[in-house]
C-alpha cells in the first residue's frame, strides 16, 4: 500500500498472526489486584495527620455574594479554617491548559472560589476543613450564606445576558470555512434545514472525584494525588497558577475509577487542596460525593443546530452551513472553547463537502460549566450531520445510505485534506482508510437487505420498529511528541516508565504488549508506569484517544533502541553477528533456533552492562534506554454503527434491540481491550441518546443531581452489542499502523438512534433533540396521531 | 455528635474491634476503620451497588446501612473471596473475560454476583440478567460482566459435579 503526502509514510505493518503479542487478545495485567480489592483509588489514599475538606457551594444559580458568615462553623470542634475567596485572593482563577494564551475568554474563567459573584448551584463559595470527614460536612452546613439572586440566563438559544455587569455572556463567537458557500446554496437543487440540539451529558465515572495534597516543607516539594488524564500537561498549569518551578510540585495518578474525558481535568477543589496543604503544613484530603459530582463536575454535549444544507438533484453535497448555539454553562474550565472548535471542524465527517460555514455561539449559561466529554464535538457534530442526511434522502426520495454512500471520500481520494479559511485552524488530513468499503461490510455484517424486508413485516404487524446508519471519522494522537523510558533488570522483569495515564482503559497491557513485542519478552514481565511526573519529566496522558498511538509510538521506539543495545552487546558475548540473532523469551539466541545454541538472557545481559563493566569499553551502562516519538499528525480512525429500535406505543420507551459498532483502527493492540471500549462507549452514548439528561428548573436549580434522576444505562437497557472490527487501514503516519478506540463506541450513537426512531416511527426528521425520552416519543405519538 | 459506640465488625472471619459514632455509615467504618478498601462508594444513596457486600449471608448496599447495626454480624468483602492466592472462579471469570475496565465498580458487582451464585447455583440466564442489573458499570457497557459472570457459574457448577 502506498500513500501520497509527505515523506512521511511507514511501511504498513504485518498483522497480528505475524506478531507474537502485538495485536494479539491477551488478558489485562491491570487485573489482579482490581478483581481482589487491592486497587488503590483516590479515596483509598491516607497520610497522616491529614485534613479533609468540605467545599461550601452556591445554593443559587446566579447572584451577588453579600456575606459568607462562618463563625458557627468556625466554633465547632475539629473545624481548623473556614476559608473564602479573600483567603485565596492572590490565586488566579483557573487556567486554560488547552488554550493558555486564548484572548477574549480569559475573563470566563472559575476562580476556585467565587469572588463577587456566583453563577451556578454548587459553584465554590467557600472551603472548611477539619480533622474529620464528617466533621468538616457538618460545619459546612453551618457556613451561612447571604446571595443577592440576579436573573438568571438557561439556554444558549435565549437571549444573551450578562456575565458581569458590562461583559455579556456571550463569550466568543468562533468560525469554521471553506469553499464557496453563497455559489452552493445559489446553485443548490435543493436545500433542507434543520433546528436540532443534544442534551446536557457528562462521563459520570463510577468513582467521584478525588484530590489529596501534600506538601512536604522539608523538600520545599507539593505534591498532588488522586490526579488523573492529564499528570503532566496538569502540573504545567499548576505551576504556572502557583508560580513554582516543575521540580517542585509532582502530580501523582493512582488507579482511576473511570475518565471519559471530564475526569482530571482541573478543578477548584485541586487548586484548594494543594494551597491548603501549604498553607497548614499538613495533607488535606477531599473526596467528592455524588450530589456534588452531578451539580459540579463537566459536563457537555449541549448544543443547539440551526444547520442548513444545499443538494444537487442527486443528492450530492454542495456545502452545509451551521450555527451553533454552545451552552458552555458557568464558566470556561481548562479546555477553552475547544468542544464548540472540534463540533465544527469534525462537522463534515466523512463526507466529500465543497463548501462549508460554520459559526458557534459559545454562551454561558447559569448552569454547570461545560468541557470535554469522550468524543466532544464528534457526538454532537455526528448527529448533526445524520440528521442532515436523513433529511436530504427524505426531501429527495432517496434511501437515507445510499445518499449516505454517494458522498463518502473514497480510498483514492486520500490522504484528504480539509483545510480551512481561518488562520491558526489545524487542517485535516485524512491518513488512510475505505469508507465506503467499511459501509458495506457493516451492512452486509449486519444484514441490512434482509433487515428491511423483516421491519416491514413487523411495521405491518402493528410494531414500531426502525433502523438506522450513522457514519463517522474519529480523531486520535495528535503530536507532538511523548517519550519512554525502559530499563532491564538483572532478573529480566523490565520497567517501563512512561508519561501516560491509566482511566481504567487497559494502559499498561497495552504499552506492555508494544513493549514485548519490541523487546521479546513475556509481555506480563513488563511493569507499566504511568502518571508519575517524578518518574519522568514529560507526558501526554490519556485523553483524546491520544495514549494508545502517541505514548504506544514511544514505548516502540524505546523498546527497539533497548533491544538493539542488547542485541549489541549479545552479539560480542556469543560471538555471532548481530544480524543472525533474535530475541525470544527474553532469551537472545540465533534468529530461528529452535534449541540448543548460545544463547543469553536479557537479564544476564543487563548484569553484564553494570556501571563499571569492562564489556562497556566507552559505551552507557545499563540495559536502559529514553526515547522520544515525535509527529505532527493526527491519525483518523473511522466508523459505521448501525442500530434497530423498538418504540412501545403505550410507554414511550425505546428499546435498543441490535446495535452494531464498525471501526476500522488501523492496527488493533489488543482486540480485547478495543472490543471492551467500543462496547463501553456505544452504551454510554446509547445513555446520552436516550434516558441521561441534565436537566434544570426555570431557576437554575439541578434536578438531576442523584442517580435516580440521571438515568445512566443498567444491564436491562443494553443490547448486545456487536462489534465488527477491522483493520484494513493501518496509519502511515504511525510505526505501528495504530489508530485510537477510545470513542468510536460513542461518536454515532446519538445520530444513529435518531435515524433508527425516524425509521420506526415512519416519521422522517421526527428526532430533533436528544436524549429521545419516553415523554417526548409519547408526544411526537401524539403528533403522529393527530397528523 | 461524638458519643462513640464500641462495636466489633466481624470481615472475612477478622474481628475489628472499632469505636465508631452512631451515624457512621458500614461502607466508612469497612474502609476508614477497618482499613478493608477493596468496598468503594459510588453514590452513598444506595443505586449505584458500588459498595455492595455480604452480610449474614445477603448481598446488602453498605452505604445504606450504619456500622452499629453490622455489630458482630458477619459481612464478607472482596478481599475475602480468592482462597489464598487462588482466586474464585468469578475474579478469574472477570479477567478472562475482559469483564473490568476502571474495575471501581468491580468489587460490588463481584460480591452481587457471588451471592447470587451461592443461593442458587443452577440460576437461569434472564433471572441472573434481574440480579446483575442493579449495579452501575460505566465502562464496560456490561456486556463482559454478564458474559464472566455466566462462565463462572458454568465453571462453578461443572466443579460441583
Amino acid at each position: 500500500m502506498t500513500h501520497g503526502g509527505n515523506g512521511h509514510d511507514y511501511p504498513t505493518p504485518p498483522p497480528a498472526s505475524e506478531r507474537r503479542v502485538l495485536g494479539h487478545a491477551v488478558t489485562r495485567i491491570e487485573d489482579r489486584p482490581l478483581v481482589t480489592g487491592r486497587g488503590r483509588y483516590a479515596g483509598d489514599i491516607n497520610f497522616p495527620h491529614q485534613l479533609h475538606m468540605r467545599v461550601v457551594r452556591s445554593p443559587k444559580a446566579h447572584g451577588r455574594i453579600i456575606s459568607v458568615d462562618a463563625s458557627v462553623a468556625l466554633k465547632m470542634p475539629g473545624v481548623v479554617a473556614v476559608w473564602t475567596n479573600d483567603d485565596i485572593a492572590d490565586l488566579s482563577p483557573i487556567d486554560f491548559r488547552a488554550d493558555k494564551n486564548a484572548t477574549g475568554i480569559r475573563e470566563f474563567r472559575q476562580p476556585a472560589l467565587a469572588k463577587t459573584y456566583v453563577r451556578y448551584i454548587g459553584d465554590p463559595v467557600a472551603a472548611v476543613f477539619a480533622d474529620d470527614p464528617y466533621v468538616a460536612e457538618d460545619a459546612a452546613e453551618h457556613v451561612a450564606l447571604a446571595i443577592e439572586e440576579l436573573p438568571v440566563v438557561m439556554s444558549a438559544s435565549d437571549p444573551p445576558g450578562e456575565f458581569e455587569p458590562g461583559r455579556s455572556s456571550e463569550a466568543i463567537v468562533l468560525h469554521h470555512s471553506f469553499g464557496d458557500i453563497e455559489a452552493a446554496f445559489k446553485n443548490a437543487h435543493a436545500v433542507v434545514e434543520i433546528d436540532v440540539q443534544t442534551g446536557r451529558h457528562s462521563g459520570v465515572p463510577m468513582e467521584t472525584r478525588g484530590a489529596i495534597g501534600v506538601y512536604d516543607a522539608a523538600k520545599d516539594l507539593l505534591e498532588l494525588h488522586g490526579a488523573a488524564k492529564i499528570p503532566h500537561r496538569n502540573r504545567e498549569t499548576l505551576c504556572r497558577m502557583l508560580k513554582r518551578s516543575p521540580s517542585s510540585l509532582h502530580v501523582h495518578e493512582s488507579h482511576v475509577g473511570g475518565g471519559f474525558g471530564i475526569r482530571g481535568e482541573l478543578y477548584p477543589e485541586d487548586l484548594l487542596v494543594l494551597v491548603a496543604a501549604m498553607r497548614f503544613k499538613r495533607p488535606v484530603k477531599w473526596i467528592e460525593d455524588r450530589r456534588e459530582h452531578l451539580m459540579c463536575a463537566n459536563q457537555g454535549r449541549e448544543q443547539r443546530h440551526l444547520a442548513r444544507i444545499a443538494v444537487d438533484k442527486n443528492g450530492h453535497i454542495l456545502g452545509i452551513e451551521d450555527e451553533i448555539f454552545h451552552d458552555q454553562g458557568a464558566y470556561i474550565r481548562t479546555h477553552g472553547v475547544n468542544v464548540p472548535n472540534r463540533t465544527m471542524c469534525m462537522m463534515t465527517g466523512a463526507y466529500k463537502v465543497p463548501a462549508y460555514r460554520a459559526k458557534a455561539r459559545v454562551r454561558l449559561t447559569n448552569k454547570t460549566p461545560a468541557a470535554t466529554y469522550r468524543a466532544p464535538g464528534r457526538y454532537e457534530s455526528t448527529f448533526v450531520r445524520s440528521r442532515l442526511m436523513d433529511a436530504v434522502a427524505a426531501k429527495l426520495g432517496l434511501d437515507p445510505v445510499e445518499v449516505r454512500r454517494r458522498n463518502l471520500i473514497t480510498a483514492d481520494e486520500l490522504p484528504y485534506v480539509i483545510a480551512f479559511n481561518e488562520p491558526g485552524i489545524e487542517e485535516l488530513e485524512f491518513d488512510s482508510g475505505d469508507y465506503p468499503a467499511l459501509l458495506d461490510k457493516a451492512l452486509k455484517a449486519f444484514g441490512w437487505d434482509k433487515l428491511q424486508a423483516v421491519m416491514k413485516r413487523r411495521r405491518a404487524a402493528g410494531e414500531l420498529v426502525g433502523a438506522g446508519v450513522a457514519i463517522f471519522m474519529e480523531e486520535s494522537g495528535r503530536g507532538p511528541s511523548d517519550n519512554a523510558r525502559i530499563k532491564v533488570d538483572p532478573d529480566g522483569d523490565v520497567e517501563l516508565i512512561t508519561g501516560g495515564a491509566s482511566l481504567g482503559q487497559g494502559f499498561e497491557t497495552s504499552m506492555a504488549q508494544i513493549c514485548a513485542e519490541a523487546l521479546g519478552v513475556d509481555y506480563q514481565r513488563v511493569r507499566v508506569i504511568h502518571g508519575q511526573t517524578d518518574l519522568i519529566d514529560h507526558g501526554i496522558g490519556a485523553h483524546a484517544a491520544r495514549a494508545t498511538v502517541l505514548t504506544g509510538g514511544a514505548v516502540h521506539v524505546t523498546a527497539t533502541m533497548v533491544r538493539e543495545k542488547a542485541i549489541e552487546f549479545a552479539a560480542e558475548l556469543l560471538q555471532t553477528p548481530a544480524a543472525d540473532l533474535d530475541i525470544v523469551d527474553g532469551m537472545v539466541m540465533r534468529r530461528g533456533a529452535k534449541d540448543g545454541g548460545p544463547s543469553i538472557s536479557l537479564g544476564d545481559i543487563a548484569k553484564r552492562v553494570a556501571p563499571g563493566s569492562k564489556l562497556l569499553r566507552g559505551r552507557d551502562p545499563q540495559l536502559a534506554a529514553h526515547g522520544w516519538y515525535n509527529t505532527d499528525h493526527t491519525v483518523f480512525p473511522y466508523g459505521v454503527h448501525l442500530a434497530v429500535v423498538r418504540v412501545d406505543r403505550d410507554t414511550g420507551k425505546v428499546a435498543v434491540e441490535r446495535f452494531m459498532v464498525a471501526y476500522d483502527v488501523g492496527r488493533a493492540v489488543n482486540p480485547l481491550l478495543i472490543e471492551g471500549q467500543l462496547v463501553g462507549g456505544c452504551v454510554q452514548g446509547l445513555g446520552g441518546a436516550l434516558s441521561e439528561e441534565f436537566v434544570y428548573d426555570e431557576s437554575g436549580e439541578p434536578l438531576s443531581a442523584t442517580f435516580a434522576d440521571y438515568l445512566m444505562p443498567t444491564l436491562h437497557e443494553v443490547p448486545d452489542v456487536e462489534v465488527l472490527l477491522t483493520e484494513d487501514a493501518p496509519s502511515p503516519r504511525h510505526p505501528l499502523g495504530l489508530k485510537g478506540a477510545g470513542e468510536g463506541g460513542i461518536n454515532g450513537a446519538g445520530g444513529v438512534i435518531a435515524s433508527a426512531i425516524d425509521d420506526a416511527l415512519q416519521m422522517p426528521g421526527a428526532i430533533t433533540r436528544l436524549p429521545v425520552t419516553p415523554q417526548r416519543i409519547r408526544e411526537l405519538l401524539r403528533r403522529r396521531a393527530t397528523a | 455528635m461524638s458519643d462513640k459506640v464500641d462495636i466489633t465488625l466481624d470481615i472475612n472471619g477478622a474481628a475489628h474491634a472499632i469505636s465508631v459514632e452512631p451515624r457512621k455509615t458500614l461502607v466508612d467504618a469497612i474502609r476508614d476503620d477497618c482499613g478493608q478498601t477493596g468496598t468503594h462508594i459510588g453514590c452513598e444513596h444506595g443505586v449505584c451497588g458500588t459498595c455492595t457486600i455480604i452480610l449474614d449471608g445477603e448481598a446488602i448496599r453498605s452505604c445504606l446501612m450504619f456500622a452499629v447495626q453490622a455489630d458482630g454480624r458477619k459481612i464478607r468483602t472482596v478481599e475475602g473471596l480468592a482462597d489464598g492466592e487462588t482466586l474464585h472462579p468469578l475474579q478469574q471469570a472477570f479477567i478472562d473475560h475482559h469483564g473490568l475496565q476502571c474495575g471501581f465498580c468491580t468489587p460490588g458487582f463481584l460480591m452481587l454476583a457471588a451471592n447470587a451464585l451461592e443461593h442458587n447455583p443452577d440460576i437461569g440466564d434472564g433471572e441472573l440478567l434481574d440480579v446483575l442489573a442493579s449495579n452501575l458499570c460505566r465502562c464496560t457497557g456490561y456486556q463482559n460482566i454478564i458474559k464472566a459472570v455466566r462462565a463462572a457459574r458454568d465453571t462453578m457448577r461443572g466443579a460441583k459435579v
